[in-house]
């Protein structure tokens, strides 16, 4: 290869051709990923159980499309109450927290470790502690949204540089109108790329949860169950729903962010 | 040279003073005692039963308790690595692929603008939920049963390599780039000296998130019937035998969380290892 | 001019925009340098200087016109390593240290490290960085990490040295310095040395020549012969002709600005 060249700035007027729409590359990869799937299905004709073709996943989710979003309801209320209780509580210890740099300084490398910590694998004690029902399941997502939330926070409410607290200073401000006007509105973004990571946390918290055991007319058992009796296509199809449910979470929190900061220059993504 | 210098010797890496660790440190006892006050006193006080949460004194002497093949530590500890070179294998596999993709992705401009929503997608969807399907359907085919959850752990690992390595490659500024044209650099060596370097950093970000995935990964794997090593299967266990053995089950997850601990802890001394140019942060 | 040109340029525009809008930085261009001069740029921001050096760079490439450097177009004289170019900003690889730093172009030419091992310690010693060469940069202060670039500029010693705006960032003092640094490497090295400012004062006490540039098309408006004597030292900046000079370019740059306020 010769020698190469870093980009140039464009050398004159150029229009955005067809090709080059954000759209339309990934729409062409759906495509065709999910063409050349059937037609390798078509061809090799693996076990159903081992592969099912695209059309028969959605032939089974056709087939049972409300009992599946029912059952993505359940395990979605699952992961919404876990989520409520363990980013709420997350906020407000936060609150607590970054009020005292010792007590921060303090709690904060426990919570960061708890990254760390496999919490999933945690759930046969909340089903001790719960029961095998739907509040096991919420147990273990708020505590597994409980820290990152509180860390995020904390770090955001902290964030406010020493001059512009110095500025509010200067006008004579109280601490609850530094609070409000100056730590909250720099503590928002880290708050909600914390809440933007839970929705994700709370879906998968809540479904690997009930693969320790519940009741059928959940996401996650119906999959395990469904996997182990080789009724693979019907999984494929929970999972379908699933990622439904997960990615109508994660936009409700984006639309809420915009609609909570509509200062902020949000990031386009690729 | 009358300019401030600062070099590394002199810095106090942490920003905290000894007086300062001296107190966090009482901090950490004081909490710790607490903890165990609370749970030895909530215990007493709600009369909470054991099989809810045992006594500390229980999950330690689950620990030692003797089986035929030894003591349960040392069980313990064998289906731990054993969870580990399931978890280390994917890890592995993850991040090497994780790691080429986002290099051809850099490259192709085309391609990543066809793929990328879809990995960027995968981090708001819950993907781990096909891990019972890859234990089935690798257990037909014959294959080992540790590559099952290998693959879980290296799903795992894959998407956040990908993103987090694509981020770095295309982190280096504009005045980083002409300064290799100026100097006629060929791709590869722009590549090689400006932006692989430039993206460990991101790497090692991804490699920390994805150390712990795994462990889980490999955990989840080991959840459906039919498995008969690892600690999720202890755990499984352990949950089983609660009313008998209430220690037990708190001791399994204990492992569990120390592995996870380890794992992560590993990724983040090796980053400090090789990540040296950065400002120490405060 | 006893030799041709090292540096020619003819007629050189650039237009940069899309269809909505364009900016003319620079239009009609036309500027010869002669090997050996120390030559600045200066203008108000925007006035094209930056896009002029990155043209003769081949960092960018004109809408009309030709530049030749050093007889040749400016990608081959790029592709035979004929200037070294230094950024306002260091631009100093974070991962390497300082000396690994200003290796980076041997590395990227592939001069053998042996023999050129030498001159890359002198030329670090030269810019004051020899009991610095472990040190990241993240351990060094502005100054300092523009010093390393400027190192890093000379270290495989090319003809012509293309200076953006390199002390743009530091401070009064540093800045000062710093220019009296770079009047040493010139008289040591007798490199040609193509330098942009935006600083007047900067452009009197470092040039043989200003070449003064104005905004709106980027065009040059004049250029001003600097006929104080080197080497030139702190008492220059209090000679009654350094006065002068710095009103003279101030006057032609204010003179094309009435009728644009
Ligand atoms: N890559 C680019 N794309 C579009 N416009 C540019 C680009 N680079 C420079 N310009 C425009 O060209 C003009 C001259 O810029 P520049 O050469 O950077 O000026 P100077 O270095 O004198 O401040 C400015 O109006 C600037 O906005
Ligand atoms: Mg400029």
């Amino acid at each position: 290869m010769a020698a190469s060249d870093a980009p140039l700035p464009e050398n004159g007027p150029t229009r955005q051709a067809f090709w080059n729409r954000p759209w339309v590359a990934p729409l062409l990869v759906f495509v065709l990923v999910l063409a050349s799937w059937e037609l390798l299905v078509m061809i090799f004709q693996p076990p159903t159980f081992l592969l099912p073709s695209p059309s028969l996943i959605w032939q089974s989710l056709a087939g049972q499309f409300l009992a599946l979003m029912g059952y993505g309801f359940n395990t979605f209320m699952e992961a919404l109450g876990g989520f409520v209780i363990g980013c709420g509580l997350g906020l407000l210890t936060a609150m607590l927290v970054a009020r005292s740099k010792w007590l921060s300084d303090l709690l904060l490398p426990f919570a960061i470790a708890s990254n760390s910590v496999p919490i999933v694998a945690m759930a046969p004690i909340a089903i001790v502690w719960f029961g095998i029902g739907p509040w096991s399941k919420v147990a273990i997502v708020a505590v597994m949204c409980f820290f990152p939330t509180m860390v995020s926070t904390v770090r955001g409410l902290t964030s406010a540089s020493p001059d512009a607290i110095a500025l509010m200073n200067s006008y004579a401000a109280s601490n609850w109108q530094i609070f409000t006007k100056l730590r909250v509105p720099s503590a928002l973004p880290f708050v909600f790329n914390a809440l933007k990571i839970c929705t994700a946390v709370s879906m998968i918290g809540a479904i690997v949860a009930e693969f320790f055991g519940g009741a059928v007319n959940y996401l996650g058992i119906y999959i395990k169950t469904q996997a182990s009796i080789l009724k693979t296509p019907d999984a494929w199809a929970a999972i379908v729903v699933a990622c439904f449910y997960g990615l109508a979470f994660y936009f409700a929190i984006v639309l809420l962010e915009r609609w909570l900061m509509p200062w902020h220059r949000h990031r386009e993504q690729h | 040279m009358a300019e401030s210098v600062t070099s590394a010797g002199e810095l106090d890496t942490t920003g905290h003073s000894p007086r300062r660790w001296l107190w966090l440190l009482l901090g950490y006892l004081v909490a710790f005692g607490l903890i165990a006050v609370v749970w030895e006193g909530s215990k007493a006080l709600f009369a909470i039963p054991d099989y809810k949460l045992p006594h500390l004194a229980q999950i330690a002497e689950a620990f030692f308790r003797p089986t035929p093949k030894g003591p349960t530590w040392l069980i313990l500890i064998q289906d731990a690595l054993y969870t580990a070179f399931e978890a280390f294998v994917g890890f592995t596999i993850g991040s090497v692929s994780g790691f080429l993709i986002a290099a051809l992705f850099q490259r192709y401009v085309h391609v990543r603008r066809g793929f990328m929503p879809y990995v960027i997608a995968s981090q708001t969807v819950p993907i781990i939920a096909v891990a019972p399907m890859i234990v089935v359907g690798t257990g037909s085919l014959g294959a080992p049963p540790w590559l099952s959850k290998s693959i879980i752990a290296a799903y795992l690992t894959f998407f956040p390599v990908v993103i987090n390595v694509l981020r770095g490659l295309e982190s280096v500024d504009r005045d980083a780039l002409l300064l290799m044209r100026s100097y006629a650099a060929t791709d590869n060596q722009i590549f090689r000296l400006l932006r692989l370097p430039a993206s460990v950093p991101y790497l090692f970000t991804a490699l920390k998130i994805a150390a712990t995935a795994s462990i889980i990964g490999a955990i989840i794997g080991e959840l459906p019937v039919g498995s008969t090593r690892g600690i999720g299967v202890q755990i499984v266990v352990g949950s089983q035998y609660n009313t008998f053995n209430p220690g037990f089950l708190w001791a399994t997850i204990i492992v569990a969380a120390l592995l996870g601990m380890i794992a992560y802890g590993m990724v983040a001394l090796a980053e400090r290892r090789i990540v040296r140019w950065k400002r120490p942060e405060s | 001019m006893p030799t041709a040109p090292i540096i020619a340029i003819d007629k050189v525009s650039r237009i940069y925009g899309n269809a909505n809008a364009t900016t003319v930085a620079l239009k009609d261009v036309s500027l010869t340098i002669e090997k050996g001069e120390l030559i600045s740029l200066v203008g108000p921001s925007g006035c094209g200087k930056s896009t002029l050096l990155r043209l003769i760079a081949d960092l960018d490439t004109p809408s009309q016109g030709k530049i030749t450097v050093n007889g040749h177009a400016p990608e081959q004289a790029r592709k035979q390593r004929e200037y070294g170019f230094v950024f306002q900003a260091p631009t100093l690889y974070d991962w390497r240290t300082v000396e690994r730093n200003a290796r980076l172009p041997l590395e990227v030419m592939g001069r053998p490290a042996g023999e050129w091992q030498a001159r890359l310690d002198k030329m670090l010693a030269m810019v004051g960085l020899r009991d610095f060469h472990q040190h990241y940069p993240w351990q060094l202060s502005g100054g300092m990490q523009q010093r390393a670039s400027i190192a890093r500029a000379l270290s495989f010693d090319p003809a012509i040295l293309l200076m953006d705006e390199p002390f743009g960032a530091l401070d009064e003092f540093t800045r000062e310095r710093m220019n009296m640094e770079l009047l040493d490497i010139w008289e040591t090295t007798h490199k040609t040395i193509l330098f942009v400012t935006h600083s007047i004062a900067e452009a009197v006490f470092l040039s043989s020549r200003i070449v003064v540039m104005t905004p709106r098309p980027g065009r040059i408006a004049a250029t001003v012969n600097v006929d104080l004597p080197y080497p030139r030292n702190f008492d220059t900046r209090e000679d009654p002709r350094f006065f002068e000079l710095v009103t003279q370019v101030r006057e032609t740059l204010k003179e094309e600005f009435v009728g644009h306020v």
